[in-house]
């Protein structure tokens, strides 16, 4: 095995390894625990920052990974157990990294009380803390797991596998350490999501049984049997709906404004920042890569439905008055930018689709942070008791107005960019169809500027709240944990090159392969 | 007629075993562990003996010159009577909490006896005695949880719905008989393939397969198993939940592989629809459970209907029955740490309800560990990694012969599945209310090993499914 390998293989074990090591340390020293958490996840992160070193694209295109490893696991079922890198996966994996370190880092100070289950839940009475706080960084750790290997897993069934592996950990988090009514969000997030789950399940065993192999590559370079129209229409309807769960994509969308809003804020931070990626990154890698007749054939539909997320996501907030449910509805919108992106086949729109999935994990992570801020603070998230954040904390109302600013795509920061393309790239396509959807689109990223000044507008202005008044300041942690994602959305936003200088070749050569 | 005595050792043993857990309770009455620990040894010796005279290749004898063999020592017989010997001997290692007479391993093993033979069988008498040698000592096990009316009930409707289903199976393979003039399964198939089907045979067919599918409750055959697994002590249902449901299944396999297999077309969709009925009821009656062992029960119902399903699809007749043996093998040992599970935490007499366990995880943390990670892989979510590839198995297969629907039907009962397990989970997480249940603090010694053995091969499988499948696909 070489380096790169080896830090393939470190980037999802040492995870597993701090996820075990947090667990196996006594209920007395919880601290300890979440240290082994962090430091897991630190390594973590400095090992998938590593796989950029050497990096040398090889193979048929369209997936040219830098480094790969394939190694038999169950021939019986077509699983071989085949990961690796490229360019359009390699931001995601430093994202996933990062903020799950962040997470971590961030539970080192501060995290909720685990509240056992089926106790009856008073948010200004949470249960008494029951060192908890290691088993919560544990679970982060085995999430970042799956999602890395969904990321990194160069065969569909182990990509399958990888996809199942966050959905219980994911559960554990919502409804141990969630709000008032976190049992039922949880239940709804698990049940919905692995409704998805087992389409995708039948969907990749339809590609694998008609194409004779699970590996990505082959498949994605058409070396695998040629699948038939009406096979590639069926199984990418199967596979769209699965991701389009995941994504989520309107009217798939229901489990996501509960979940967000119930869970802890960690919880809300991996699920808004990467675990939603799962899925865009799926219907680009897997479904459009893998059956690209039956995309062209679907694309106009995903559109359709894209755009109509950007405008209910938008109106939604528009009427929304609690602060976690604006930011998870707003969304919504921003992953219908995405979807819209990769709807257009076309390089522009594959482009917007990563630097916006990108710029929406860092930055609603970053407003999830602020938002769970606000609301330990304050024991509320309703927007008529918040108001004047920005007399009684100054620095904390100045990081939610330059996150809002950054989410409504402000030129210059991070969220511009991909909702820009994907407008441009819908309105290339020329058609009367996607210059309509454009439009629209285009009408929704207004919106979005509509509903996050009036967010601004009840949080941080006007006259101070009681609820308000007395709050701490910024903390260490906060500050720690805080300040990576809010220089990588201006970083982004400046250098747009940061992602798409790394994804361009892969792009490229996606487009190229779905246009041929 | 010359019988290879060698080929029929592992029933020999098994046979050996019953006769040695009698005579032992009869030169040490009152007392358990010597029965126990024979009976135990024996279905060790058992186990080995299949596993030894199966790797020497197929052993056929009883045969009758121009017709078959009734009885086939092949590899898939040896793999039979090796699970069916392990499940027995940790259902000895659970019974080990119970208060039983010592009958309790006499039956047993002779129930394991019939087991052994069902996977050698090559003829359908064979096939029919040996799953009633299986299934006759279960009626007086189930009924052994004295005292409680329940266990009668469930005895009495098990015994009754039991016989009923035995006489229709009978009554087909003498209809089968009568029209095509053949028992033994090669023949029969020959007699099968050719030649127009007249009515008669289709009714045989029908009766045969509807009498084996009361023996795994399938629906609509399925309304004597809850009460049968709530009234029987808990290792009891254990053991019905797998060993004698992995009879009849093997017998619905070998019926369907060997005998009925010309008669696809009308075997094939009849259990296609048995099983999606089985799986769509069984999950939707398992949701409504409060007591576990209930709720086990039809949980159990519905896993039967994943292990037809690949019988129900166009695909090869042999991958079909190398999924659903897959399938099974996953089922088996994640159901029986389940049980393992259950009496760890309460005991072997009472299941209890789903608020009992209240507080569990905090009380037996180990305990509740493997209970938990058994629910999940009876769902098929990963970190029960056996349970997701057991239903990887079964949609791949599905797909492979073209049944979309069914993998789709599958597919989607999983979800309901997941909803009523994640509740069986989450009681044991719930904060005690009121003073702790009665239940045994510790576990006692053969338990935990049993639950710690069971659970440690559902991991090990996960990791490595293609040891199961390589073992199921000979």
């Amino acid at each position: 095995m070489n380096a790169g390998q080896w830090l393939l293989v470190g980037a999802l074990a040492l995870p597993a390894l701090g996820a075990l090591g947090a667990l196996a340390t006594p209920r007395s020293a919880d601290r300890a625990g979440r240290l082994v958490a962090t430091v897991a996840a630190a390594l973590a992160f400095l090992a998938s920052i590593g796989l950029w070193f050497g990096h040398r694209a090889s193979g048929p295109a369209p997936i040219r990974p830098w480094h790969q490893l394939d190694v038999g696991w169950a021939p019986g079922l077509n699983l071989r157990f085949h990961i690796g890198v490229d360019g359009i996966s390699y931001p995601l994996v430093v994202l996933t990294t990062l903020l799950t370190l962040l997470c971590c880092l961030y539970t080192l100070w501060t995290f909720p009380a685990l509240s056992v289950a089926g106790r009856a839940a008073v948010p200004d009475d949470p249960p008494p803390s029951e060192g908890g706080g290691r088993t919560l960084a544990a679970l982060l750790l085995v999430i970042e797991v799956g999602i890395l290997g969904v990321f990194l897993a160069l065969d569909l069934v182990l990509f399958f596998l990888f996809f199942e592996v966050v959905l219980l950990p994911m559960y554990a988090v919502i409804a141990g350490w969630g709000g008032a009514n976190r049992r039922a969000a949880a239940r709804k997030f698990v049940l919905y999501t692995l409704f998805g789950s087992v389409l995708l399940l039948v969907g990749v065993f339809v590609v694998v049984a008609a194409a004779g192999t699970a590996d990505l590559v082959a498949l994605s370079s058409g070396r695998g049997a040629a699948l038939s129209g009406g096979t590639q229409l069926a199984a990418f309807v199967l596979l769209a709906i699965a991701f389009a769960v995941k994504s989520p994509l309107w009217p798939l969308h229901t489990w996501l404004p509960d979940a967000h809003t119930e869970a802890p804020t960690v919880g809300s931070v991996i699920l808004a920042g990467v675990l939603l990626k799962m899925g865009t990154y799926g219907l680009l890698r897997v479904a459009v890569g893998v059956l690209p007749d039956g995309a062209r054939r679907v694309a106009p539909v995903l559109g359709v439905l894209a755009v109509a997320a950007i405008l209910v996501g938008g109106l939604v907030c528009l009427a929304q008055t609690e602060l976690k449910r604006l930011i998870a509805y707003s969304s919504v919108g921003h992953m219908g930018f995405v979807l819209l992106g990769i709807a257009t086949l076309t390089t522009t729109g594959f482009q917007a689709a990563l630097i916006g999935n990108i710029a929406h994990g860092v930055i609603t992570g970053l407003l999830f942070f602020l938002a769970g801020a606000v609301k330990d603070r304050t024991h509320s998230g309703d927007l008529a008791q918040l108001g004047g954040l920005r007399e009684s904390a100054p620095a904390l109302s100045g990081l939610l107005g330059y996150a809002a600013i950054a989410s409504l795509g402000l030129p210059g920061l991070a969220g511009f960019w991909g909702e820009a393309f994907a407008v441009i790239a819908a309105l290339r396509l020329g058609s009367p169809l996607w210059t309509v959807l454009a439009v629209l689109a285009a009408l929704g990223g207004a919106l979005a500027a509509a509903y996050f000044l009036r967010l601004l507008r009840r949080v941080t202005h006007g006259p101070a709240t009681p609820r308000m008044t007395d709050i701490g300041r910024v903390t260490v942690a906060e500050a720690v944990s805080w300040a990576p994602l809010v220089v990588l959305a201006l970083a982004v936003g400046l250098v747009p090159a940061l992602v798409l200088g790394i994804a361009h070749d892969p792009v490229l050569d996606l487009a190229r392969a779905v246009t041929r | 007629m010359s019988i290879d005595h060698v080929a029929l050792l592992p029933a020999y043993f098994a046979a050996g075993t019953a006769v040695l857990a009698f005579l032992t309770d009869l030169i040490a009455p009152g007392r358990r562990a010597p029965v126990a620990a024979v009976t135990a040894l024996g279905t060790v010796a058992t186990g080995a003996v299949a596993i030894l005279v199966g790797r020497g290749g197929a052993r056929p004898t009883f045969c009758v010159p121009n017709a078959g063999c009734s009885y086939l020592g092949d590899h898939r017989g040896a793999l039979v009577a090796a699970v069916f010997a392990g499940l027995t001997l940790l259902v000895v290692a659970l019974s080990a909490p119970s208060r039983l007479p010592g009958e309790y391993h006499f039956l047993l093993a002779c129930s394991m006896t019939g087991g052994v033979v069902l996977g050698y069988a090559g003829d359908l008498i064979t096939l029919i005695i040996a799953l009633e040698t299986l299934t006759l000592p279960l009626y007086a096990l189930v009924a052994m949880r004295r005292r409680r009316v329940e266990s009668a009930e469930g005895a009495v409707t098990f015994f009754v719905i039991s016989v009923v289903s035995t006489a229709v199976t009978l009554l087909g393979a003498a209809l089968l008989y009568a029209s095509t003039g053949a028992l033994h399964f090669a023949p029969l198939a020959a007699a099968l393939a050719h030649g127009t089907r007249p009515p008669l045979t289709t009714a045989a067919v029908v009766l045969v397969l509807a009498g084996l599918a009361f023996k795994v409750a399938a629906v609509p055959f399925h309304a004597w198993a809850p009460a049968a697994y709530d009234g029987a002590p808990v290792p009891i249902a254990g053991y019905l939940s797998t060993a004698s449901k992995l009879g009849g299944l093997i017998a619905i396999l070998y019926v369907s592989l060997y005998a009925l297999a010309p008669a696809r077309d009308l075997v094939g969709p009849t259990l296609a629809v048995l099983a999606v009925l089985t799986m769509t009821v069984g999950n939707l009656g398992a949701l409504r459970q409060h007591r576990m062992v209930r709720l086990l029960a039809w949980s159990s119902i519905a896993q039967a209907g994943y292990i037809l399903a690949p019988l129900g699809a166009r695909s090869h007749f042999s991958d079909a029955v190398a999924a659903s043996l897959g399938y099974t093998v996953f089922y088996v040992l994640l159901e029986i740490a389940a049980f393992g599970a259950v009496i760890a935490l309460r005991g072997a007499d009472d299941g209890g309800l789903l608020a009992d366990y209240a507080g569990a995880a905090r009380r037996a943390p180990w305990a509740s560990g493997a209970f938990v990670l058994a629910l999940i892989g009876l769902a098929g979510l990963p970190p029960g990694l056996a349970g997701l590839f057991a239903k990887v198995v079964i949609v791949r297969s599905l797909l492979g012969g073209g049944s979309a629907w069914l993998a789709v039907a599958v597919a989607l009962n999983a979800v309901i599945g997941l909803a009523y397990y994640l509740r069986a989970a989450l009681a044991l997480f719930a904060p005690v209310l009121s003073a702790p249940a009665a239940g045994p603090r510790r576990a006692p010694w053969p338990v935990a090993i049993a639950l710690g053995a069971a659970t440690v091969a559902a991991v090990v499988v996960g990791f490595a499914p293609q040891f199961v499948l390589d073992a199921v696909g000979r």
